[in-house]
Formats: C-alpha cells, structure tokens, sequence
C-alpha cells in the first residue's frame, strides 16, 4: 500500500505476524478449539479450511478479538493482543455476509473507522482515494449497499479493510455469497491484491479448492483441532491423516484398505479385489513411522494416478493393469472423471477425452502406485 | 471507554431495566401472593395464617360466578374469533378486488379502547332504543332480544361486543399465515389435481397450526384480562351476573376495600394465564433453539 | 400469492362460466355481511350522535338523521356530565395527552436500548433476563395492582400524572423490549463485528448503526405503546383522581352517569372522541399497527 511498508517487509523477511499459541476455546463446558499453535510470517496468505463447525470461523474471531479465548495466547506482530479490544489489534477483517453499514453510503462505509478514530477529514479523503484507486471502486462512492452488486459490495468490504491499512486482514468466508463465476474472479483478484500489497492474510473458507488456489500456508482443521498446517502442495502430496486425504483434492484421494504384508524382506501392501489377491510393493514408501507386518494400513491414491494410459518412466512392478467395470463418468471437456467398480467399492480414475469409455465395459485401468500415502487404519494417521 | 466498562456496559445498560421489573414485576407478585396467605382485610397485615383467604374466596357464590363466566366467555370468544377470522382470512384469500378496504373495516375495531366498544354495545343492544326496537319496528312486534338485561344471558353480549372487537386481529393473524403457505407445495399439489377445496383442507389449514395456537394464547390473555368491556357494557351487571375474576378483584380492592380476598382473587388470575402461557412460552424457547 | 395460484385451479375446476361467477357473487355477499357487521356500531354511533335526543326517542337505530345536529358533540367536547361534574371531555383528552405522550416515549426508548444489548451484546444469563422481560408481557395487571397502589401512596405519587405515567412506562418495557429485541435479531452480527473493529463502541454502533436501521420498529413500537395507553382503564380508573382521570374513565363514567336526562347522542359523540387518535393513527399508519398487533403476539 505505501512504499515505507514495503521497505519494512523486506527488512523484517522473518517477522512473525501472527503467533498463536497454546489457544484453547471453551463455550460454556464444550471445547470448540483444542490447543492450536500456528505461526505465520508476514506476507504469508494463512488459509484455516475445514468443514462446518470445525472452528475456523471461531479461530479467525479470536485472532480478531471478538470472542474471548479461554487460554494461550495469540500475539501479532511481535505485540501481545491476547486480551486487547478488536479495534487495537491493527488488524481489518472481510464478512462473509460483507457487513456494510446498510444506512450508510459507500464512502462512509469505507471511511466510518477513521472517523470514530478522529482522524481528519482529509486524511479520510485521500486513504479514501487511495483505496477506491485500488479496488476500482470510484464510481459507486455515493451509493447505498442495497444499490450494489454481489462483486461490489465485496469490493467495498475489501476497501473498508484496506482503508485501515493494517498489519494483519482476516477473511471470513468472503466469497461464499456470490455465484460460481464471480466467486472465482473475486478470488483471483484477492490473490493478485496480496501479490501486489504483499500484505499477511488470515483467511477461512470451508471450500478446499479456494483454499488451495489461496494459501501460502494451509491449516486444516476439524472439531476444534489442527489437523495439518503447511505448504498446500505439502498437503495434497502428503496428507498426514486419512480425514486431510479425504479433504483435501477434488476429486478425493481413494482410499484402499489392506494389510502390510513382507515377503523376503521386501514390504508389500495386500487387498483384495474380486476375490484375488493384489500385492504391491510399499518398499520405496518414505514412512514416517515403523510398518509392520500384519499391520492394518490404508493406501490412498489420488485419481490423477488411476488412468486408462500406461503410465511412462514407472517401474512395472509399481503397476497394475486391471479391468474395471465404471459406474460413473463425468466429463470436464479436458477430462473425464470416471468411478470405476473397485470390489466393494468405487474408485475415482482420470482418463483423457479421446478414450471411448461407455457404461457395461470394462476399461483397462493402470494404477500406478508410485506416488501414494499410507495411513493406519485403525489411528487414520500417516505412517 | 475504558476496556472494562466497554466490556460490561450490556450488563450496566440493562440492570435498570431488569431491577425494575424485578420489582414490579416479581416483586409486586410476590407481595401479592404473600398477602393472599395473611388476614389482610382493609390494611396489609403481615402475619401468616395459611389458605384461610382461599378458603373464603372459594366459598363465595360470587366468585363462582365469576369463574364460571370466564370459563363460558373466554371459552366462546375463543372458538367464534377464530372461526370467524380464519373463514375471513380464507375468503379474503381468494383475489378479493376490495381486500385492502375491506381488512381496514373488519381489524378497525381493534384500535380502539373496550371503554369504547363496551359504551357503543350497550347502545345497539339496549332493548327500548336498540336491536330489539328496530326488529319490532319492522313489524316483528314479538322479538325479543334482551340479553343485556337478562341476568341469564347478559354474559353472552359480553362474547359479541368481544368477538366483534378481536376477530378481525384473528383474520389478519390467519391472512399473514396463509400469505407464507410455501407456494410450491401449493403447486404440487395443484399438478397432483387436487381440488382447491382439499388443498386447503389437506394442506394449508394444518399448515397454520403454530397459528392457531397463538392466536389461542392472545385471546385467552385478552379474556382473562377483559375488565374495561364488562365494566361498561353490563358493568358486571344485571346484579352480579356478568362478573369475571377482574371485576371481582377490582370490586374487592377499591368497593368493598377487601385486599385480602382481592389478592387471592389476583392469585387465581396469576395462576390461571400461568397455567395457560407458560407451557406456550416454554415450547417457543425451546423450538427456537433446536 | 395463495389466491393467485388457487384461483387458476377454481377457475379450471368450475365447469361452467355461470357457477363461477355465482360463486364469486356469493364470496363477495359474504363479506360485504360481514363488513356491514363490522362497520354497523361505528354507524350508529356516528348517527346516533349527530341526532337530537328528541329524534333518538322516536326510535330508529339504524335511520339516518333527519336533523344533523353537532350539538352532542359540543357537550361532549365541554359540558357533558360525569356525576356532578359538568366539563365534558376535553380536560381528560388532555390528561389522556399529558400521560401518554412520556410514557411511550421512555418506553420506547428504553425498550430500543434493552433490545439492542439483548440481542448484540449478550453476556452470561442474558437470555435468561430475555425470558424473564418476556414474562411480564403475560400477567394480568390485577395482580399488581395492590402493591402498586401501596407504592405509589409511599412515595406521594398517589393520583399524579407522575405516578400514572411510571406504571404505564414500566409495564411497557417488557413490550417495548421484545419489539426491539426481535427486530434487532434480524440485523447481522457481522455488523457489530465490523463496527468493533473500526473502533466504535456500544453506544457509538446504537447511534450511527442501528438507531439509522430502526424507524420502521420505532413507528410499530410508538403505535403500539400510543394505543395501549391511550385505550387503558384499568390502571386509570385504580391509580387516577378527578383531575388526573384519562379520557376512557371519564367516558366511562359520564355513559354510567346516573343524574338527570340520558343523552345518548352526547354518549355516542364522547365514545367517537375518546376513540378518534387511535382510529386515527390506525387509519394514517394501518400497515404499523398490524405489524405491532402481530408481533405483540406471535412473540418471535
């Protein structure tokens, strides 16, 4: 936004904006959010992603200081605000329901903090420029919210978050009120807004694919828990649960019960399919923790590595070819996501355009396990 | 603001208000309640001497009287308002052309005061100048209709006056239930070919029960509550035959200076709308959190 | 709409033009009875009073003055008789002013400001207090009658306009309370939320945010506190003295007036003035006033 600030970021690179420590959240006798630690430096876009009810939106208002925390701390940029009112955490905060003062036009919208703050009317006026300059808002100024657009009124919440200039802006669910086309160019322009202003982002969304397309830095919850918290492409690639397997990806990550299984010292993952035995070596898995052999495990694989086309530069024995009957065929136009009978089951495989797959027969299907996760079956965890 | 005040001000801004209804409210029936249980006669006394007050109440005819009256007029009011204003509600459904005008005419009467409605009623019934004389003048000269000087039947004009005033409030209630029936359940059914007759009966008309239901709870709050009507319609009158348990409350405290037996009296009210509101405002809270 | 959607069926199911337009004729008779019982006693009173006592004996409820007289009106409005004392209305439409101008304005005021914290600023037991505030909206005043008339003796506000006005103010909150409350629940929380972080405080967000967002439960909250005051005898005819009495008890008791001639016409005519600011607010602001009687009941 100014170019003093800019010059600070490079300065301070490994600044911590936000440290949230040992934060638990208790509404009356029920634990909401358990332990969560999250660190993020400045410039980072932190996306809290989760389903309904996994507290993610409470996190976000504790981190803004509009519910109290039952105990920890949360500290931004390098300040204590644990227990320090909303307005003087210097942070700007997005409503999913956008939350523009309806009685109020555009402008003083925008510029209603700076004026309970006492700030002067030109200084008002000219962050006020400055903000409407950036987000193209200039035209609507003088109109009511009730005369505005989906995409306006977003961007009008935005400029109220902008005008404050703060080190920290929190998101909740911003884009969930608009419609599937300017969801996703809103979300570009967000991401490009961060890239320009290089600002640190909080931001919360239940829609994994944003988040994904979003984040520096993923957080997964559930049921008040940090699931995971890392690079997104981190957790696509190495999910550390079963739960972030089947939550993260679109298509979900199939997931194959089994049992580890060692011949001649070589560890193999065992099923069965259609009554026959597939065996496929695990040898090559990097596992975190120790397999054993008789072990219940969980091999997931992602759709990306089930497709009609052999799979080039693999070596075989990470392959097997099998004809599977499918049960569902989505077309992309630069896809086809296809279910595919897998015993009891279904898998999700992707296959190319030109291949003629047609409901009653079967497809020859490569399933290259290569690149899998393996899970416990019985803690779900990530060996 | 300081961080503490700003954090307490909700609690600081509605202490007032609550303390006030702590007193007046719970308070005063609290007070009331105690010296239902005292030998209070003209003076507040505050000795303790059991039901003796109920006891007494609940051997004067008087207060049968008035008991039984509730019970018939409440019980009628209830059931010809909600007949009468669901039937308004239904014909004012079907794409009336004159439906503003005529919901102005049917729901005025709630605006204005029961001293009012009371005072105009007793005017279109009194038999020498009223309905009675205009029937006669049109050459019935046998009709009789009486009722407000009837000690037997005076509680029924009570019911009209009522019934008149509330109906149309009761109509307006039903017509804002049936403007929110979910219209495409309507046009299900309607693909279905289900006669209008039947939707209504099958559909819309069950779907209107929470309805039903308040408009139950407002009517018999307003019945248990009517003393400004009977005072000057009947004036509890012919003799006492028109007494409820507000007038005879009222009667007690301020004629025959009798506090005592005018809080046991008030108990009973208390008790009654109790019985009828608590378990309705219990079910509200409740559904509104599930 | 129900008739639009219900209508198209009637039409496709009455087989020939003639049913359906006996039928519409019978749905308009109907209502055209009941509108004629509905409006009946107002006609009579305006008639009534618009006619020599003279006329009124020869009988005729229902016919037209033949004389229109304004005479009833004017003894009304100044001379008409309650017991011995002969000043007709105007000094207790006055009274009726006096008393339910404060009243609802405190009332109305504090119901927004409970409302408001109620329902933004929720605290621990809060929605116990709610419940509790609700609660009052209920009981029958007879039993708090006695006390109140005890209080008021204690603290020399026996027969004043003081003490009338407080106990119409303080029965009102628990109404004007719920009224705020619930419209105040359809106004998001992000709101606050987002007022909070730009800094402004509880009654900076009341002022600039929701006071703004507030005329239309303001109107309903006025009319309905304006009508239950102005049309209450209960706690006028046990808490008032002859020269505090508000209008619908000295109607009262000059209808019940026992001495000398009954003058039915100047009855009719006070019942129309007692009657007239609320007809008239219902009449200005219909809309208001339902939505009120609505919400006075079907507690949201």
């Amino acid at each position: 936004m100014n170019n003093t600030q800019q010059n600070e970021t490079n300065e301070m690179a490994d600044n911590k904006i936000l440290v949230i420590k040992n934060l638990d959240k208790n509404f009356g006798s029920t634990q909401v959010l358990k332990n969560i630690d999250i660190t993020i430096d400045e410039g980072d876009f932190l996306v809290l992603v989760g389903p309904s009810g996994c507290g993610k939106s409470t996190l976000l208002n504790c981190i803004a200081g509009l519910e109290e925390i039952t105990s920890g701390e949360i500290i931004i940029d390098n300040l204590d605000m644990t227990s320090v009112a909303p307005k003087d955490r210097n942070i700007a905060m997005v409503f999913q329901s956008y939350a523009l003062y309806p009685t109020m036009n555009v402008e003083k919208n925008i510029t209603f903090g700076m004026k309970v703050r006492g700030e002067s009317v030109q200084a008002q006026q000219a962050a006020l420029k400055n903000v409407s300059d950036v987000l193209q808002i200039g035209d609507l100024l003088k109109r009511k919210p009730a005369q505005l657009s989906g995409g306006q009124r977003q961007r009008v919440a935005m400029g109220r978050a902008l005008v404050r200039n703060p080190r920290l802006f929190l998101f909740d669910e911003p884009l969930s009120n608009l419609d599937a086309k300017l969801r996703v160019e809103m979300r570009a322009e967000i991401k490009k807004l961060h890239q320009k202003l290089q600002t640190s982002i909080v931001y919360v969304t239940h829609d994994q694919t944003e988040a994904m397309n979003l984040a520096t830095k993923l957080a997964v919850m559930k049921g008040g828990v940090l699931q995971q918290l890392g690079a997104p492409q981190e957790i696509y690639d190495k999910p550390n649960s079963i739960f972030v397997a089947g939550f993260i990806g679109s298509p979900a990550m199939n997931l194959i019960k089994g049992v580890a299984f060692k011949n001649q010292d070589e560890l193999f993952f065992r099923t069965q399919l259609n009554g026959e035995t597939i065996q496929i070596s695990i040898d090559h898995y990097e596992s975190e923790q120790k397999i054993v052999e008789g072990q219940d495990i969980t091999l997931g694989i992602r759709p990306e590595y089930i497709t009609g086309m052999k799979p080039v530069d693999i070596e075989e024995k990470m392959i097997i070819s099998v004809m599977l009957n499918p049960v569902l065929i989505e077309t992309n136009g630069f896809d086809k996501h296809v279910n595919l009978e897998f015993g009891d089951g279904e898998i999700g495989g992707r296959f190319t355009p030109q291949e003629q797959i047609i409901y009653g027969q079967p497809v020859l299907t490569y399933m290259d396990f290569s690149n899998i996760s393996l899970f416990d079956s019985q803690t779900e965890k990530r060996l | 603001m300081s961080s503490w005040l700003q954090k307490h001000i909700s609690k600081i801004v509605i202490a007032p208000s609550f303390a006030i209804i702590l007193v007046f409210v719970y308070g005063f029936i609290g007070w009331t309640v105690y010296i239902s249980f005292t030998k209070t006669k003209l003076l507040p006394k505050y000795t303790l001497i059991g039901t003796h007050q109920y006891e007494k109440l609940f051997s004067t005819p008087r207060w049968y009287v008035a008991l039984e009256n509730l019970f018939v007029f409440s019980g009628l009011f209830i059931l010809i308002a909600i007949v009468i204003g669901l039937l308004l509600a239904i014909l004012l459904d079907q794409k009336i052309r004159t439906e503003g005008f005529l919901r102005t005419i049917f729901l005025y009467p709630m605006a204005i005061s029961f001293i009012v409605t009371g005072t105009a009623w007793k005017w279109i019934l009194n038999p020498q100048n009223g309905i009675e004389a205009v029937v006669r003048s049109w050459g019935f000269e046998s009709f009789r209709f009486d009722w407000l000087i009837n000690s037997d039947m005076a509680i029924y004009t009570v019911v009209i006056a009522a019934v008149w005033q509330a109906s149309g409030f009761v109509m307006a209630l039903f017509l804002a239930g049936l403007r929110s029936v979910d219209q495409e359940i309507i046009k299900a059914a309607m693909v279905d070919g289900i006669p209008t007759s039947r939707i209504y009966s099958g559909i819309i008309i069950p779907s209107l029960a929470p309805i039903f239901l308040s408009a139950v709870i407002v009517l018999a709050h307003l019945s248990i509550k009517a003393f400004d009507l009977v005072v000057s319609l009947t004036g509890g009158g012919p003799g006492y035959s028109t007494d409820l348990p507000a007038t005879f409350m009222y009667t007690m405290a301020f004629s025959r200076g009798n506090v005592g037996q005018a809080a046991a009296s008030a108990v009973v009210m208390l008790t009654i709308v109790v019985a009828v509101i608590v378990p309705y405002l219990y079910s509200e809270m409740r559904s509104r959190h599930d | 709409m129900t008739n639009h959607v219900l209508a198209g069926t009637a039409q496709s199911q009455l087989k020939s033009r003639f049913w359906h337009k006996a039928a519409r004729f019978s749905l308009y008779a109907i209502l055209g009875i009941f509108a004629l019982f509905y409006i009946m006693p107002l006609f009579v009173m305006v008639i009534t009073s618009l006619k020599s006592l003279d006329e009124i004996h020869q009988g005729g409820l229902l016919s037209l003055p033949e004389n229109i007289t304004f005479e009833p009106w004017k003894v009304a409005w100044s001379s008409a008789c309650a017991g011995v004392s002969c000043v007709g209305l105007k000094g207790y439409f006055l009274n009726s002013m006096v008393m339910v101008v404060p009243a609802v304005f405190i009332s109305t005021l504090i119901g927004a400001i409970n409302g408001y914290a109620l329902m933004h600023w929720k605290f621990k037991g809060s929605e116990i207090i709610f419940a509790l505030l609700l609660f009052g909206c209920f009981i029958p005043f007879q039993i708090v009658l006695l006390p109140m008339a005890i209080l008021l003796g204690k603290i020399k506000l026996s027969g004043s306009f003081s003490g009338l006005i407080m106990v119409h103010a303080v029965y009102g909150i628990p109404f004007t309370t719920m009224f705020f409350r619930n419209y105040y629940m359809t106004i998001p929380t992000e709101l606050v939320k987002a007022a909070k972080i730009d800094g402004a405080g509880f009654f900076r967000i009341f002022y600039s945010i929701f006071l703004p967002l507030s005329p239309p439960i303001i109107v309903v909250t006025i009319i309905w506190e304006f009508t239950n005051i102005w049309n209450d005898f209960l706690f006028g005819i046990s808490f008032s003295e002859p020269g505090t009495q508000p209008i619908t008890v000295a109607l009262n008791n000059i209808v019940n007036s026992t001495t000398g001639v009954k003058e039915y016409n100047v009855d009719m005519a006070a019942a129309i003035i007692a009657a007239l600011p609320t007809l008239l607010v219902y009449i200005v602001a219909g809309k208001y006033f339902i939505r009120g009687l609505s919400a006075g009941s079907v507690k949201g």
